[in-house]
This record gives structure tokens, sequence and C-alpha cells, in this order.
């Protein structure tokens, strides 16, 4: 059978449990697409061929043996800052180069205790600070729809991955969009769940109070499926919440009827490009038809000052975390020196690309003695405001709907040397982190030929009502279903 | 906020960070023009708010201390810069 990579994990699912395919031949469409098609769009940090093709006999075993879950023999690719067991994970950086972790992130262990197949590590923008894979201190990944753009970030590598059919789903995180941006800049679905319903044991930490790990998948079906897989409680992550995890594919009915949808006017920027308006405005009237009750009123009046809030608040948090990289435990190590500071200083003066330099001098200077105060507490005492805002749109609608973000991907190069243009680019999809609510991005059609992605925002652990309201859009519309011709 | 080239090294020593004059330069106009953009926090009347630290209402998380297997040493140095009789190897903190 031609064209295996194509498939969505449902459909795979459907053919190895069948016998029709085996997840070896499986395995070998998608690897074969994936060395066809990277040498374009760069998505891969690291192959994992070998391992690769030893898991899927491992899953034919388990199908022939009846022992198979929906992502048994289903390969998959993971953003490379969570830690696989004796694989690299360079989290994009010089300082992570060559570290081999000894152990799985909670994740990575629950995929391989389904017999998932691992294909790749994902590039990504260096510690995951950035919004276009330009901050990897290795290379650049290519948006599959238009090589000369960026794929969004920081999840990347991911996004286009999936994308480009080099794997069936990847796996992201999330610290103020980076899965929900670069899904909307490739055309695909990628979910950010609540803060507290997926483990954040083993991702390398960028804000911990806002980082969250999260399917990117071909449809809104494959989210539901591998959010079953990844949610649930985990003893070594406290913030995880205890609550059961429920089946996330039985919500999604296709029934929205009543379903009250939200726009908040707020999201509806200024520097908006007219195509993307078009688009949400075209879904909004999809709504409609599906039965929805769309309210066109509704705001969250402090959304203007998230993007400030956020820029003081995950660089704070950053600063805190990434003091761990002293060249001392593990990473690299500036050795040419006798003196521990001299040391420790030239270790991260050489191991941090700019990006997570200017963070990490940011979130400092924020927490400084004279600047705490007016800054992080300030930004803190915001981000009250934010949740408040949320809770009060909640009290009235089911689901959010606004852009992903302002614009469809834009050009390599264009925004690397300006920060403050590039932070733009989450400005509808931080706020989501900072209310630590879920969101997720679908397709919704094309501007400049380029997708447009969707985001639909929940109420705390209501992924439920989230994924029926975004599968409903997805079912009626024809976007997920179109493929990149990659030249 | 303009900031000094001073208060830039200020920031960078207390980060521990090396940064050359390039960079002092360069650091200097972007962070400037990145707190510029945070002033807009200060119109924001937050008097009587309480600051969120996160977003979940748990607090407080306890369990057992029971003991379980943990990562043999050699594992746990196996990415170390240097070692040396099972421990990670560091220059002279008191000299």
């Amino acid at each position: 059978m031609n064209d295996l990579h194509r498939l969505t994990i449902h459909e795979a699912h459907a053919l190895l449990k069948d016998k029709k395919v085996s997840s070896v031949e499986l395995t070998r469409s998608v690897l074969k697409n994936l060395e066809a098609v990277d040498s374009k769009v760069r998505a891969c940090m690291r192959l994992t061929a070998d391992t690769a093709l030893e898991s899927a006999a491992a899953a034919d075993k388990a199908i022939a043996r009846g022992k198979a879950s929906v992502l048994t023999g289903v390969p998959m690719i993971i953003k490379d800052n969570m830690c696989t067991k004796g694989v690299t994970t360079t989290c994009g950086s010089k300082m992570l180069e060559n570290f081999i972790p000894p152990y799985d992130a909670h994740v990575v262990e629950k995929l391989k205790a389904a017999n998932a197949v691992i294909v790749a590590k994902a590039n990504m923008d260096e510690f995951a600070m950035g919004s276009s894979t330009e901050n990897s201190a290795f290379f650049t990944t290519h948006n599959p729809w238009k090589l000369d753009c960026v794929p969004g970030g920081s999840s990347g590598g991911s996004a286009a991955s999936v994308a480009a059919d080099e794997t069936i789903y990847a796996l992201g995180s999330d610290t103020g969009g980076s899965i929900r941006q670069p899904a909307g800049f490739c055309g695909v679905v990628g979910l950010k769940p609540t803060y507290g319903r997926v483990s954040r044991f083993g991702l390398v930490a960028f804000a911990s109070s806002l980082d969250q790990i999260g399917p990117i998948t071909k449809d809104v079906t494959d989210c539901a499926i591998v959010l079953n897989a990844i949610a649930g409680h985990d003893k070594r992550d406290s913030t995880t919440v205890p609550l059961g995890v429920p089946d996330y594919t039985r919500a999604l009915t296709k029934d929205i009827r009543g379903l009250r949808v939200g726009v908040p006017r707020e999201y509806l920027v200024e520097g908006m490009q007219p195509g993307v308006r078009k688009a949400i405005e075209a879904a909004i009237i999809q709504f409609e038809k599906l039965g929805a009750k769309v309210d066109r009123k509704v705001s969250l009046p402090n959304t203007r000052y998230g993007l400030a809030a956020y820029y003081i608040l995950a660089p704070s948090e950053a600063s805190a975390n990434l003091a761990r990289y002293d060249g001392v435990k593990y990473g690299y190590s500036y050795r040419d020196t006798t003196s521990m500071w001299e040391a420790m200083e030239k270790t991260r003066q050489f191991g941090f690309g700019a990006e997570v330099k200017r963070r990490i001098m940011l979130g400092t200077y924020a927490l400084s003695a004279g600047y705490y105060d007016a800054y992080y507490l300030k930004a803190q005492k915001v981000r009250t405001l934010i949740r408040q805002d949320f809770d009060k749109a909640f009290d009235s609608c089911d689901v959010l709907v606004t852009p992903t973000s302002p614009t469809v991907a834009f050009k390599i190069g264009e925004k690397a040397d300006d920060p403050v243009q590039m932070y733009l680019s989450d400005v509808c999809t931080l706020p989501i982190n900072i209310a630590g609510v879920p969101g997720v991005s679908i397709p919704a059609g094309f501007a400049d030929g380029l997708p447009v992605g969707l985001q639909f925002i929940g109420k705390h652990f209501g992924e439920e009502t989230l994924l029926r309201a975004a599968h409903a859009y997805e079912q009626a519309t024809p976007w997920h279903t179109m493929k990149p011709a990659i030249a | 906020m303009q900031l000094t080239d001073e208060e830039v090294r200020h920031i960078a020593l207390l980060a521990r960070l090396g940064i050359s004059d390039a960079e002092v330069e360069k650091f200097r106009n972007q962070l400037s023009s990145i707190l510029e953009n945070m002033d807009i926090l200060q119109q924001v009347d937050t008097s009587g708010l309480e600051p969120t630290s996160q977003s979940v209402a748990l607090e407080n998380i306890y369990r057992e201390d029971e003991t379980g297997p943990s990562l043999p040493v050699t594992e746990v140095l196996s990415n170390a810069p240097a070692q040396e009789d099972n421990s990670l190897k560091v220059n002279a903190v008191l000299e």
C-alpha cells in the first residue's frame, strides 16, 4: 500500500488492528517519506530510524497477541525538549548539544508503554523560546506550505513534521503558544491542555507555571486519542491534578447545537491580516450553520496587558530555571580556566544563544531588588485580572473562538532581529497560558497560500467541550484534508 | 525605560552570564525597547488584587516518604563534564 505516511492515527490503527498493514511497513513508509522531504523541511533534530524499526517489530508482535492500543505501532515524533532515555535531548541549544538523558519523560514512558514508534526528535527554538525555530542553535525548520516561510515556534519541527507527513503525529510543548501557533502556521491540529492535565516530568523546564505538553496531529480525532494517552496524574509532577481522564474521543459527537460560542472582540486585533480576518468571519458563519449560539459581544478587557505580563512572568521563571546550567553537572562546560566564576560565566556566555540570554536578563532584571514590585509582582496581579476575564467569559460561553495568530506564517529572517515584533506573533495564544485554560488550534482556511489557524479556548479541564466544538467545525470543512505540495 | 551600560553589566553579573562589549550595546537597546512595552502594566489598577503564581487550585501536595529505586551513580554522572571518585569535579570554590 502506498502513502501510508499520510494516514491519521485512527486510520493507521484500523489497518494495523485488522492486520492489513504491519507497523514495520507503516514505519518504513514514514521513514521513506521523511528521508525524501526532510532535506527541504528540516523538521528533525535527530532520526531514530534503527530503534524505530525495532519498536515497530515489537509492536507487530503485540498486535499479533491482541495487545494493541490505539497508539501501538504508530510512528511519532517528539520535540527535542522531552527527555528520551539514551537519545540526545538538545532542547535546541548548544548547552545541551551532547546531553543524553538517563531517563524518559513521563509522556515518553506512557508512549513507550503503548508500543509507540518514535522515529525522530524534532527541531525547536532554543529552550522553547521563540516563534519561528530561527532560535534553534542548529538550523531553521521550513514551512512545508512555503519553504521560504517559518513553520512557527517553538514546536516548529513537530508541527512541520506532521504537516509534511514525516510522522503520523507529534508531541510539542506550549508555554505561550508554542504548540498552537506552529500548528496554525503549518495547517495541523495542536492542543495545549489545561495546566495540570499532563505531567511535565522530564520536560526541560522553561517557565514552570505556564509550560504544558500536548499533541500535534492531522485531525481532532487524533488529538483526542493522544490526549487520552498522555493525560493524567503523575506523582513526580505535583502540579498534575488528580482527576480522572475521560475518553476524549467520546466527546466528538459533531453535535454543537445550542453551544454558546464566544468571539472575544479584543482578539480581532489591529494589525490582523485581512486574510486571517476573512477566515475567522467565515468560521463564525459556519458555527451558526451548525446550530451554535455565537456571541460577538464577549469581552476579555485585560487582553491588551497579556503580552507585557507574559514577557515578565515567563522570563522571570526562565531566569530561575536556567540557573541550573552552570557547566558542573551536565551540559556544555567551559574548562579553560581554574576560576569557578569565570567557568560559570563563560559556560553560559558560549552555551546560550541570544534570545535565551535576552530572556534570562529580562527575568533577572524583573526579579532584582528594587524592581520586583514594579515588574514581577505587578505582572502576577495582572495575571489575576486576565484569569478573572476568562472566568467571567465562561459564565456566558462554553467555548471561545479566536485567530491563533494575527498573521499567517512570515518569511524566514523577516522578524529575526526584532524581538518585539516576534513576540507579537503570540499575542492571541499567551493569555491562555497565563490563565491556565486549554486551547486548540485547527486549520481554518488559507491566506496568501498559507494556512490560517483557528483557536478554540475552553474552561479549566473543559477539553471535552473544547474538542467537541473543534471537531464539529473540522468535520464541516475541508481544511484538515489538504496537504502541502513540498517543493 | 532606558537602561545604561552599567545596568546591563550588573544584570549580566546577577545572572552569571558572561557578556561581550558588543552584546552590552545590543542588549541595552533591545532590553530597553522591551521594557518600554512593559510600561503599559503601570496603567492597570491592581489595588486590592492578590497575585497569581500558578493557575490550578492545588496547594501543599504531600506524599509518603517512601524509598524506591533511584538511578545508579554512574548514570547520574554520565553527562558530567568532569568527575572523580563517583563525584562531580569542580574548580576550587575557596581560593
